[in-house]
């Protein structure tokens, strides 16, 4: 059995289905991506995964099916979410984001370590580990929240738009960082990214939504080479 | 000024300095005079529950009224009906706060920012007229309250307005140290996150409803023991004294001594004291003075302008400017 598995996950606002059946697995180690378009549903998958969303179908991650869990639960079993919009906790230092991000954590001499390793990560938040989140810059408020996510010591990260509002130098960078941390953590990610063509280059395997409906997925390569991907998705 | 308040040596000193002040206080100025700083005190107690609630976990409330009404009549009826200890009646004061603050906390989920707001308000508003109401009224005293003895001085020499004056320091200092304990602890972190971003708090793996029902718990408790001491100052209870303008006025109170700090309190239900007798003293002296709610008004909008944070706001404020000029001399 895969380690993430989604069957049929229909996903729905109060009254109205964002989601209409979405099939795709996840194997351990690894990096898939979610392309589409707007409105896609690629957010919705992810909230759908966390449980933050009214949901049907079924969603199993590591042996374990996640429907009716709380999305505290679902954190609790090592899922970390980097949100749309990165969800920095504004008001309270840099150093206190990394401490929520290892809020279920109890060893504070491991919770310390990881902390050093983030910093290792990412060197401009070890700068400016004392800064109000708030004043950071966008590229640094993105690593924060891939910092603060791999406090959980997450078995999957689920990625929301990382690209997102940024300079290409720096999503570059990102996704750099991104590569490194799956080689040396071994953590398994799921990405939902527009920017197909940086997705597609670091994912494993990418799906493609459309309308909240999965049409198409593969490996990475044959979607870069897919005629209609390219033309709609990489503009080239 | 965002987060709960650093300790610095500076503070600590200015901290020490303030207990000492507070310590000789009572015996420099009248029995009356200790008697309103009591109740300042007393507003101070309640506006740190309304602080940690609205300034640190971000849920309004313009019911407060009502949680100082719960603790002041558990107070009143133990002592009036029971002759219980003036004190033994503050920890159940405490008890009965947090559980009608946690029941409310509850419905208090599903709403959000104003809705919230309003549904504080009609709790304020039903309050005084549920402690009128028949059925309660042999526990209650209806409309005419109870009246209830002041606690006997705890030390020979200090008048009972004099000693009460030093409880009312001590569980207010206390008190203050527990609320900031717990802002600085692991859960404080969360009751920010949780003000700042639910969803991404949600992420973190925070149960952000069982924080936000426990915060209004915990804040009604800070205000239902702020009740209970002002029962112990004023000598009696009635529905009229906890009304919505009382709700509205802790809220003042919030806004003004710095809702996001710990220490501001002081100043906010300094404020709630001094600033209306002010404002009575001085439209009565003089004929082409305006209504002394009209001066109060003028007063508080005065105070929005110059400390748009709140009186510790401020304080902070200069302090840091204080801290970059020193730090460039050098």
């Amino acid at each position: 059995m895969a380690f993430l598995e989604v069957r049929g996950l229909e996903a729905y606002y109060r009254q109205t289905q964002a989601l209409f059946g979405v099939d795709f697995v996840l194997d351990e180690g690894s990096i898939t991506a979610v392309l589409g378009a707007n409105g896609a549903g690629k957010t919705t998958t992810l909230r759908a995964i966390c449980r933050m969303v009214r949901t049907e179908g079924e969603v199993v991650f590591d042996g374990q099916d996640l429907s009716g869990l709380s999305t505290e639960r679902v954190v609790g079993l090592g899922i970390a979410h980097v949100p749309e919009g990165r969800g920095t906790f504004v008001r309270q230092s840099v150093e206190e984001n990394l401490q929520l991000g290892a809020y279920t954590r109890k060893n504070k001499a491991d919770i310390a370590a990881d902390m050093e390793s983030v910093y290792g990560y990412f060197p401009r938040l070890g700068e400016r580990r004392r800064q109000q989140a708030g004043t950071l810059s966008g590229g640094e408020q993105q690593m924060l929240a891939i910092g603060r996510a791999l406090m959980l010591r997450p078995k999957l990260m689920l990625l929301d738009e990382p690209s997102f509002g940024l300079a290409p130098l720096i999503v570059q960078e990102i996704y750099e960082i991104m590569a490194r941390i799956r080689e040396r953590e071994g953590t398994s990610m799921l990405l939902v990214e527009q920017n197909a063509s940086i997705a597609l280059e670091l994912a494993d395997h990418a799906y493609l939504l459309e309308t909240g409906r999965g049409v198409r997925g593969g490996e990475s390569s044959l979607l870069r080479d897919d005629e209609d991907i390219r033309r709609s998705y990489l503009g080239y | 000024m965002m987060r709960p308040n650093p300790v610095t040596p500076r503070l600590l000193i200015g901290f020490g300095a303030a207990i000492v002040f507070a310590a000789i206080l009572p015996h420099l100025v009248s029995d009356f005079t200790s008697f309103q700083f009591t109740l300042a005190m007393s507003y101070g107690i309640a506006l740190l529950g309304l602080n940690i609630l609205t300034g640190y976990n971000g849920q309004f409330s313009i019911g407060h009224s009502a949680f100082y009404a719960v603790g002041a009549y558990t107070a009143a009826i133990l002592l009036y009906h029971f002759e219980w200890n003036h004190y033994a009646t503050l920890p159940v004061a405490a008890l009965v706060a947090f559980v009608v603050g946690f029941l409310f906390g509850l419905p208090a989920l599903r709403l959000e920012g104003l809705y919230l707001a309003l549904a504080t308000f009609a709790f304020a508003v039903a309050t005084p007229q549920l402690l009128k109401f028949d059925a309660f009224e042999h526990w209650t005293g209806g409309v005419q309250g109870l009246f209830v003895p002041k606690p006997e001085p705890l030390i020979g020499g200090l008048s009972a307005d004099q000693s009460l004056y030093y409880v009312a320091l001590a569980i207010m200092v206390l008190l203050m140290g527990v609320a900031w304990c717990l802002l600085h602890s692991r859960s404080g972190r969360a009751i920010m996150a949780i003000r700042d971003n639910p969803i991404a708090a949600s992420t973190m793996g925070i149960n952000t409803a069982l924080y936000k029902t426990t915060v209004f718990g915990i804040s009604a408790m800070y205000t239902g023991i702020a009740g209970a001491l002002s029962v112990f100052v004023t000598e009696f209870v009635a529905p009229d004294a906890f009304n919505f303008f009382l709700a509205v006025n802790l809220l003042i109170g919030s806004v003004v001594g710095g809702i996001v700090s710990i220490p501001g309190v002081i100043f906010g239900g300094l404020f709630l004291v001094f600033v209306p007798n002010f404002a009575q003293d001085i439209s009565r002296a003089y004929p082409f003075v305006p209504p002394p709610w009209a001066i109060f008004g003028i007063l508080l909008i005065l105070a929005i302008y110059f400390v748009p944070f709140g009186v510790w706001g401020a304080v902070e404020r200069v302090s840091a400017r204080w801290k970059r000029k020193s730090a460039a001399g050098r």
